[in-house]
C-alpha cells in the first residue's frame, strides 16, 4: 500500500512541478516587452551561456562526427555501401544527435551554471534586495538568462552539426579514402533543407526553451543554502537531460514519421 | 570585462551560428559544387539510354584517375535519353571519338563514368557531345534477359 502511496505522491508532485514551471514560463513571457527594452542584459548572458559553450560544443561535435564516420564506414563497407556515409553522418547529426547532444552539453555546462548563479543570488538575498528596491528579479535576473539560452541553443546546435559533419568527412574521406564527391553528392541529394535542417532547428529551439526554463526555475526556487544550490544544479542537469530525451521522442514522432 | 569586448564576442558567436546554418543549408543540403573551385574545367555532354544510379558530382575516371565530375543530369525531351554534362579538367584533352561508359565500383558500389580516349587527332571542345556511350548495367534487365533467353531455349525441347 505504501508503494502505491509513494507512486501517487510522486505523480502529484511531478504534475505540480510541471504546472509551476508553466506558470513561471508564462511570467517570463509576459515580461517580454521589458526584456526587449533592455537587450544588453540578454546579450551579456549570451556571452556566458553561448560564447563560453562554443568550444566544448564544437570539439564534442567533431568527435561525435568522427565516431559516426568510423563506425558507419566499418559497418557500411561490409555491405559495399560505404558511399552513403556522407548522408548517414549528416542525417544522424541534423535530425537527432546534433540537437540532442548539444542540448545535453548545454544543460550540463551553461544550465548548471545558470542555476548556481541564480541560487547564489537567492542565498545571499540579492533577489530579496531587488524586491525591496522595486526591481522585479524575474525581469532583471531570470528573463535575460532564459532568452539567452533560447537564442543560443539553435546556434550552438548548428555549430555542433557543422563540426560533426566535418569530423565525418575527416574520417571517411581524408582517413579512410572515400571519394569526396561521392561523400558530398550523396549528402546533398538526400538531405532536404526544410525536412532535415529546419526540423533540427525547431527541435533545438524547443530543447533550448526547456533547458533554459528548467535552469532558471531550479535556481529561482532552490533552498537558499550551499547544499540547496548543489541539489538544484544536479536537478537541472538530470531534469534537462530527461526533458530533452522525452521531448525528442515526441518531436521526432511529429516531424519524421 | 568591458562591455564592448563582451558584445564583440557575442557578435562573433551569432555570426558563427549563422555561418554554420548557411553551411548546413547550402553545402550540406543542396549546393551542387563543381569539380573543384581551383581547377579550370571544360564541359562536354553525353547521352545515355539509362544512367542507373549515377548522381550529380559522381567522379569521371580515365584509367582509374579522376579527370572530372558530373555537373548535371537532365532528361532530353526530344529523344528521352539522359543528358549528362561533365566537367573535365582542362589539363586532360580528350579526342572527339572518346567514349563514355557508366561503370560501378565493386558489385554494389557507387556509379561513375569511365572515359576512354579515342584515336582521332581533333580534341573535344567546350560544349561538345560524345557520340559513343555505354549505358549503366541494370541488374534487373540482365536477369530478365537471362531468364527470357533460358525460357526460349527451353521451349522447343519441351515441345
Amino acid at each position: 500500500m505504501n508503494f502505491i502511496q509513494t507512486i501517487g505522491a510522486k505523480t502529484l508532485a511531478f504534475i505540480q512541478t510541471l504546472g509551476a514551471n508553466a506558470l513561471f514560463l508564462l511570467n517570463i513571457l509576459l515580461l517580454l516587452p521589458q526584456s526587449l527594452l533592455r537587450p544588453r542584459l540578454t546579450v551579456r548572458q549570451m556571452y556566458f551561456s553561448g560564447v563560453l559553450s562554443v568550444l566544448i560544443i564544437a570539439v564534442s561535435g567533431l568527435f561525435v562526427g568522427m565516431v559516426i564516420g568510423l563506425q558507419g564506414y566499418t559497418q557500411l563497407a561490409k555491405f559495399k555501401s560505404a558511399d552513403v556515409l556522407g548522408f548517414m553522418v549528416a542525417a544522424s547529426l541534423l535530425r537527432e544527435l546534433g540537437p540532442v547532444l548539444a542540448a545535453i552539453l548545454f544543460a550540463s555546462s551553461a544550465g548548471g551554471a545558470m542555476t548556481s548563479e541564480i541560487g547564489l543570488m537567492k542565498t545571499t538575498e540579492q533577489l530579496e534586495a531587488m524586491n525591496v528596491m522595486a526591481v522585479n528579479p524575474v525581469a532583471r535576473v531570470v528573463a535575460p538568462r532564459f532568452w539567452a539560452g533560447v537564442i543560443s541553443m539553435p546556434l550552438l546546435a548548428c555549430i555542433f552539426n557543422v563540426a560533426g559533419i566535418y569530423g565525418g568527412y575527416l574520417v571517411g574521406v581524408e582517413w579512410l579514402g572515400l571519394d569526396a564527391g561521392v561523400f558530398w553528392s550523396n549528402m546533398q541529394n538526400n538531405i532536404d533543407v526544410s525536412y532535415d535542417v529546419v526540423n533540427g532547428l525547431i527541435k533545438s529551439l524547443c530543447f533550448g526553451t526547456a533547458v533554459a526554463l528548467i535552469a532558471v526555475y531550479q535556481g529561482f526556487h532552490c533552498v537558499p543554502t550551499a547544499e540547496g544550490i548543489l541539489r538544484a544544479s544536479t536537478r537541472t542537469v538530470v531534469s534537462s537531460a530527461l526533458a530533452v530525451l522525452a521531448l525528442d521522442f515526441i518531436l521526432t514522432a511529429f516531424m519524421f514519421t | 570585462m568591458k562591455k564592448s569586448v563582451l558584445e564583440f564576442w557575442v557578435g562573433v558567436f551569432v555570426l558563427l551560428g549563422f555561418v554554420a546554418l548557411g553551411a548546413l543549408s547550402f553545402k550540406v543540403a543542396g549546393n551542387k559544387g563543381g569539380f573543384g573551385s581551383s581547377t579550370q574545367t571544360y564541359t562536354v555532354y553525353a547521352e545515355f539510354e539509362d544512367i542507373g544510379g549515377l548522381k550529380v558530382q559522381a567522379p569521371i575516371k580515365t584509367a582509374g584517375v579522376l579527370v572530372g565530375r558530373v555537373s548535371s543530369i537532365q532528361l532530353d525531351p526530344q529523344n528521352f535519353q539522359a543528358k549528362v554534362s561533365m566537367e573535365l579538367d582542362k589539363q586532360y584533352p580528350f579526342s572527339v571519338d572518346a567514349s563514355a561508359a557508366i561503370l560501378t565500383s565493386g558489385l554494389l558500389g557507387e556509379q561513375y563514368i569511365g572515359l576512354t580516349n579515342g584515336g582521332n587527332e581533333a580534341k573535344l571542345q567546350h560544349g561538345d557531345t560524345l557520340s559513343l556511350t555505354t549505358s549503366a548495367m541494370v541488374l534487373e534487365n540482365l536477369i530478365n534477359k537471362f531468364v527470357s533467353n533460358f525460357m526460349s531455349k527451353d521451349t522447343p525441347e519441351s515441345e
